[in-house]
């Protein structure tokens, strides 16, 4: 498809050809209009293509073979870490740890962190936004430690109500964990307001950045953050693999959370000593071709450079915006554009989120539909389900109109004037 | 069966629902949901002294399947007598809808078949608890 007279900073037919995926036709013989990018974006040939020159040529356990397999994939490993740190921004290589994802890295803070550290009596501020990811941990760990979670309210249009922050943000905060961009309302929050206010009153900042980090939000100094999550699929690398930053200072105040193999110095019968950062955290074999991968996938997203991909995917997201505001009975949630990432969630009266889904794919357009894993916020809402559509830097404007049409035509299925 | 899902007979009960309401006294009212899309079904039945349904109601809100078969359910079971329904098998709830569903629209066509079971059994567990020789279920 093509970008049909609109200009962007890249060549989005060219780009297109890097991702196998994209032209290959439905089961049905449909072309696939991928538009849920939001729960994991397609992967370029040079991830795809690392993956397999890991696996061909230099697989092996990291710093362990005292061999030269072992040496080449150690040194491909810290490698990818290193361009992870260069992408965050962060001071030294070592706050640089690999997880599974960003489930695994939020788990990790608030057991490793939030057991050590928290007293019975002392706050957690989240709000109603989170994914459930950032926001279950934190409920487990607070029922443990006797701690209390609070919320900052939400504005109408579903942005965090910093107004309000002074009245839940206390002396007795000891974190707050935020995303950078929600997964539903594709708003986008203040981290660095937000970051300077808890810094303030001596809080830690976690920042969920899975749906940010894709469209380069991604800085760990500036604002400055104590935390910052996010996961290698959400960025064009593969699944299994995931980023927790930390400050070296509080990972090295903080215990082990998973115990094994990689992550001591010496084992005794009776105690342990643990390995310096990062392995410290990093127990077991860890997923290193996935690593490995990721530091493709971050070559890849610079080589575009965000600016340009920021750039395109506003552009469609203002389409979008503008087009599916002109379906009757559609109802966008969440802010206005200026405040917005590349993620629309809607509802659209008399077709339910997922009969529109399954008549969607239909039309080979694949969305998402359901509660997208932030149930409270549904509740918010209003609603039990809502209908996203979220766009990464390979999307169409063609694509939006794809949609849209798709859309109409599950409107006239359902009967709907 | 047709393989069109929306076809006009599941879209029928969608806008103009059989029995979407409440009694006044059902003998017994349960419902559920599927936590993983939010469709929630809710059964009220009204079975009379020879153990047969008088009436049955719904309330819910959800998908059109899940939506949908639930009014189905309602049409079919008023005049069924408990023994009939405790027979009763997913496959032939699935026949009702006269639509064939994918394994992933399954769970929002047997969504009332399952309120419907749970309350039969609990029937029989009122009963009997009421008369124990008996033991229960005949
Ligand atoms: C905002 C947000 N946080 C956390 C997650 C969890 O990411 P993962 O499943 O990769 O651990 C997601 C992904 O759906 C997300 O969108």
């Amino acid at each position: 498809m093509s970008n049909a007279g609109l200009d962007s900073a890249y060549d989005v037919a060219a780009v297109r050809q890097d991702f196998p995926i994209l032209d290959k036709p439905l089961p049905g013989g449909m072309p696939l209009v991928y538009l849920d990018n939001g729960a994991t974006v397609q992967k370029p040939r040079s991830v795809i293509e690392k993956l397999v020159e890991c696996y061909e040529n230099y697989n092996a356990n990291v710093h362990r073979g005292i061999h030269s397999l072992g040496d080449q994939v150690t040194t491909e490993l810290e490698a990818a870490r290193e361009k992870v740190r260069a992408l965050l921004g962060a001071d030294e290589v070592e706050e640089i740890l690999f997880t599974s994802g960003t489930t695994m890295s939020i788990n990790l803070v608030a057991n490793a962190w939030g057991r050590k550290f928290l007293r019975a009596g002392d706050e957690l501020l989240l709000n109603e936004m989170e994914h459930h990811a950032n926001l279950v941990p934190w409920q487990q760990i607070a029922h443990e430690r006797g701690a209390k979670l609070r919320f900052i309210p939400l504005t109408a249009d579903g942005r965090l109500d910093l107004t309000a922050l002074d009245d839940v943000l206390t002396d007795r905060t000891k974190l707050v964990a935020v995303t950078a961009m929600s997964n539903v309302l594709g708003t986008i929050n203040p981290i660095g307001e937000i970051a300077a206010r808890a810094h303030a009153r001596g809080a830690l900042v976690l920042v969920d950045a899975a749906q940010s980090v894709p469209h380069g939000l991604v800085n760990v100094n500036d604002p400055r953050v104590d935390f910052f999550a996010f996961s290698g699929h959400k960025v064009y690398g593969p699944t299994g693999i995931g980023v927790l930053y930390g400050r070296r200072k509080i990972l090295e105040a903080m215990d082990p959370f998973l115990c094994g193999g990689n992550m001591i110095r010496r084992v005794r019968k009776e105690s342990s000593d643990f390995a310096e950062l990062p392995s410290k955290f990093e127990a077991g074999t860890i997923p290193i071709a996935q690593a490995i991968g990721l530091g493709a996938a971050i070559d890849y997203v610079q080589g575009l450079g965000f600016e340009a991909i920021a750039a395109h995917e506003h552009q469609l997201t203002a389409r979008a915006f503008d087009q599916l505001q002109q379906i009757p009975g559609l109802q966008i949630v969440g802010p206005g554009l200026a405040h917005r990432g590349s993620i629309v969630s809607f509802t659209v009266e008399g077709v339910h989120p997922h009969d529109m889904a399954e008549l969607l794919d239909r039309k080979g357009v694949a969305v998402r539909a359901g509660h997208h894993c932030t149930m409270p916020l549904h509740e918010w809402l209003g609603v039990t389900a809502t209908t996203r559509a979220s766009f990464a830097l390979y999307n169409t404007h063609a694509e939006i109109d794809a949609l849209c049409e798709a859309i109409q035509y599950a409107r006239q299925v359902f009967r709907r004037k | 069966m047709s393989d069109d899902l929306y076809d006009d007979y599941i879209l029928d009960h969608y806008e103009s629902p059989y029995h979407r309401g409440h009694l006044e006294q059902p003998t017994i009212a349960h419902e559920d949901d599927n936590p993983l899309c939010g469709d929630r079904v809710h059964l009220e039945l009204l079975v009379d002294e020879h153990d047969r349904i008088k009436e049955a109601w719904f309330d819910g809100h959800g998908c059109a399947i899940s939506q949908a078969s639930a009014s189905i359910l309602m049409k079919d079971i008023e005049g069924k007598t408990l023994d009939e329904l405790r027979d009763f098998q997913a496959k032939q709830m699935l026949d009702l809808l006269k639509v064939r569903l994918t394994a992933a629209r399954q769970k929002c066509g047997l969504l009332s078949f399952k309120v419907l079971k749970t309350m039969v059994y609990t029937l029989d567990e009122r009963k009997g608890a009421m008369s124990p020789t008996q033991g229960g279920r005949g």
